[in-house]
């Protein structure tokens, strides 16, 4: 392991070592967290085209672009990247891995090696993925439910790897953050002053822990299962393909959890700082993460309703799924009351914020919908579950990310973004996610089935329709890359505080140097006590243009 | 060292810093148990991984009790309880060795060290034994069920091998042998991890690492290897035992 020097330590963390090198063996998390970004982003961009691919298909019945076979493998792979490749990972691994730390006040997470490893796994991972691809695709949608994915003819056994290997680079970073929460907090850093970011990424990881590992075991049966015909899944070996579901959705459901919590995380940072006020409710929207993560472990077999489960067992997990709405509720609520009064700077990761809280509401009411046993029956694996779905993980936790990161940029890479064009990529995306989406309620109430490659005309002008915003929303990624790319060629160099928060990551210069901070913070107030504060401290200008104290 | 070359960092800190303290943590002690609580969150993820082949064994021998029944009188209890005995030894000899490195014995450390991987090693031989006589037999779960040895290429063959009845016992037995292979094999493939931890952990004591100051890694490998051991303690009466 690498010893550093006390120069280097105090040194900008991007100016430590040049070269391509000494960013693939760092140990350094903003490093690995940048890695990682980097990573998510192609990750993103790839599954964003098998989804342009599937919605230009479903642009008019029968075939448009290509065969049924092929469309089967599109929305697949659009499903598992998505899942695996990009959602999962995008917040902790990404903005979690260089912002977590820094907010505690740490030099590093508990344990660098181990990140490291765990970004190696994801790009073995995802090799796996991409030869799974290559070498005749995957075509079982991204649950890869038994017996269909034990008999078809395409690579599942790759697939199944890949996200088995996945999850093991998932189990690692929530490993640990959990470590690096307990143990590396500043002096000062209680419990109480944790900020919700942190409670998010806490929650998150106690989800990564104990549920992927119920994921791969799953999965390793599944390969079993192809490889040698073990018959756990197997009716006629006296197995059981529902044990399948149980399984799956066992991790599955909790991981819709490890996707939608970081993204809570991230926007009750922004509220707080883009609202200048003490975010309403703290200890609420901090014990509400962990309750998402417990009611998140008592609800998988939801969705099996229509899959032969017992009338009691699906009232009781009916009964169950409601209790979700406690703790979403609690958040929207008080994200709401947060906003009341507070002198609101609609920047663009505000705008992502706003979004994320009336989109989220939206994905998180129609869930109770698709909880509700009788109209469960009628909705199931229609369009109206992939519009809740939608609703829930991109109208919220994509949302959250792409706010996130612009909110996050300047101490990221140390430069300020195009604050106009952003604003203009947000227009697009809010307009073509809506436009794209919401028409999928309308039609999945009306009975589109999802997964289907060819549907009756009546449904032709709801499919146009959701084409056409998915296009709007594909400009909006483009303008929005477009953002990120300009900033980094010509934007302006970042103060430390450029939003003038009281957040402690923006206590640290833009980029951070190498150990995070210049002396080891000692904290005396909460992260958003902004009665609390100095003028120092959320003076968002270079501290050379500071006004001297009198 | 300690006051000639006082750099600004430790002041800061108000101690040194020494060479196996990374540079992120500001005491020992907080190393030691940042490193003790990682391994105890690993061993969460494992139980839940194992807890998937549990959930399983529990359905399906509640489904036919007396099919898992008779199937398990294909297992050799004899072999099943020496390498019980043998993993509880070598969990006790772990536990001795994390004890020697407390108190810088770093002969004794290496002397259990080596006790405890030949113990695992004694484990893994009576285990080939098992397999292999069960492999001859026939025994192979799912398609290679009935199929002695690997002969039929039973191995992704498709529906073009069965399985088949064999001593006595129906196809429906494929199900207990599918558990016991599955749930001795990811054992046992821990057993091999652990002798790769716990022998990387002989390397670092012999090269002279440990200290009683800094002992984690023993500490470390001693708790996995416990759980090696404990994962092992339910397997042998749910497997070896049933009836």
């Amino acid at each position: 392991m690498s010893t550093h020097g006390e120069e280097e330590l105090n040194t900008n963390y991007l100016k430590v070592g040049s070269g391509v090198k000494s960013w693939l063996l760092t140990l350094d998390h903003k490093r690995i967290g940048v890695m990682y970004l980097v990573s998510v982003i192609l990750a993103f961009f790839l599954g964003g085209v098998f989804a342009l691919l599937v919605r230009l298909e479903l642009l008019a019945p029968g075939r448009t672009i290509m065969t049924a076979a092929q469309y089967n493998r599109a929305f697949t792979l659009h499903g598992a990247i998505m899942v695996f490749l990009f959602i999962i990972p995008s917040i902790p691994a990404a903005l979690g891995n260089f912002i977590l730390p820094v907010m505690l006040g740490a030099k590093d997470v508990a344990f660098p090696r181990l990140n490291l490893l765990s970004f190696y796994v994801y790009v073995v991972g995802t090799i796996f993925a991409l030869f799974s691809i290559i070498s005749g695709s995957v075509d079982t949608g991204w649950t890869f439910y038994t017996p269909y994915s034990t008999s078809t003819n395409t690579s599942v056994v790759s697939m199944t790897l890949a996200a088995f290997i996945l999850g093991f680079s998932s189990i690692l970073t929530g490993l640990n953050f959990m470590v690096t929460v307990h143990k590396l907090r500043a002096p000062g850093m209680h419990w109480r002053r944790l900020p919700l970011f942190i409670w998010g990424m806490y929650a998150t990881s106690i989800i990564q822990v104990l549920a992927t590992p119920v994921l791969a075991i799953t999965l390793l049966l599944l390969a079993m299962e192809r490889v040698f015909g073990l018959g756990i899944f197997d009716a006629s070996l006296g197995g059981d393909p529902v044990l399948f579901q149980h399984f799956f959705w066992f991790y599955s459901h909790p991981a819709v959890y490890i996707m939608i919590v970081p993204g809570m995380a991230v926007v009750s940072e922004l509220f707080a700082t883009f609202t200048r006020r003490a975010i309403f409710g703290y200890f609420a929207i901090a014990m509400s993460s962990l309750g998402l993560a417990l009611v998140g472990f008592l609800v998988w077999a939801h969705h099996m309703f229509t899959a032969g489960i017992s009338e009691f067992a699906a009232m009781l997990f009916s009964a169950l799924t409601f209790l979700v709405a406690i703790p979403s509720g609690v958040k929207v609520f008080n994200w709401t009351a947060t906003l009341y009064k507070g002198s609101i700077w609609l920047t663009t990761p505000m705008l992502y914020a706003l979004a994320f809280l009336v989109q989220f509401t939206i994905g998180g009411l129609t869930g109770l919908f698709l909880g509700t046993l009788a109209t469960d029956i009628h909705l199931h694996d229609t369009y109206f579950v992939v519009a809740h779905f939608h609703y829930v993980m991109m109208g919220g936790t994509v949302m959250a990310f792409l706010g996130g990161l612009l909110y996050w940029w300047p101490k990221i890479t140390g430069k300020m973004y195009d604050e106009g064009l952003a604003k203009i990529s947000w227009g697009f995306v809010f307009v073509g996610f809506n436009a794209t989406f919401l028409v999928q309620f309308i039609m999945g109430s009306r009975g589109m089935p999802r997964r289907y490659y060819d549907y009756l005309p009546e449904y032709r002008p709801y499919h146009a329709f959701s084409t056409v915003g998915s296009w709007i929303l594909g400009v909006g990624f483009l303008i929005y890359a477009a953002v990120l790319i300009k900033s980094l060629r010509s934007g302006p160099k970042a103060p430390p505080n450029p939003w003038g928060s009281a957040g402690f990551e923006w206590a640290t210069e833009s980029p951070p140097v190498l150990a995070n901070f210049k002396d080891v913070p000692t904290i005396t107030r909460g992260p958003y006590d902004y009665h609390l504060v100095t003028e120092e401290e959320l003076f968002d200008g270079f501290p050379e243009d500071a006004p001297k104290k009198a | 060292m300690s006051t000639a070359s006082t750099t600004e960092h430790d002041a800061a800190h108000g101690h040194e810093h020494p060479k196996w303290l990374a540079h992120h943590f500001d005491s020992p002690t907080q190393q030691f148990d940042s490193a003790k609580l990682g391994m105890w969150i690993f061993i969460c993820t494992e139980i839940l991984m194992l807890g998937g082949l549990f959930v399983a064994y529990g359905i399906f021998r509640g489904m036919e009790p007396d099919v898992f029944h008779h199937a398990h009188e294909h297992l050799n209890w004899r072999l099943g309880a020496v390498n019980t005995v043998v993993l509880l030894f070598s969990s006790l000899t772990a536990a001795l060795a994390v004890r020697q490195s407390q108190v810088g014995d770093r002969k004794g450390t290496t002397n259990y060290l080596v006790v405890t991987l030949l113990c695992a090693a004694v484990f893994l031989c009576v285990k080939y034994v098992e397999y292999s006589a069960k492999i001859e037999h026939g025994l192979l779960p799912g398609r290679c069920f009935g199929h002695p040895g690997f002969a039929d290429h039973c191995i992704n063959a498709g529906a073009s091998v069965m399985p088949a009845a064999v001593h006595g016992l129906t196809t429906r037995a494929s199900m207990f042998f599918a558990l016991y292979f599955m749930m001795t094999g990811i054992h046992g493939l821990h057993v091999v991890i652990g002798m790769g931890v716990l022998g990387w952990v002989l390397w670092r004591n012999l090269r002279g690492d440990f200290s009683k100051e800094y002992f984690t890694a023993v500490e470390i490998g001693a708790l996995y290897w416990h759980l090696v051991d404990l994962v092992w303690i339910y397997l042998f009466p749910l497997l070896y035992l049933v009836g």
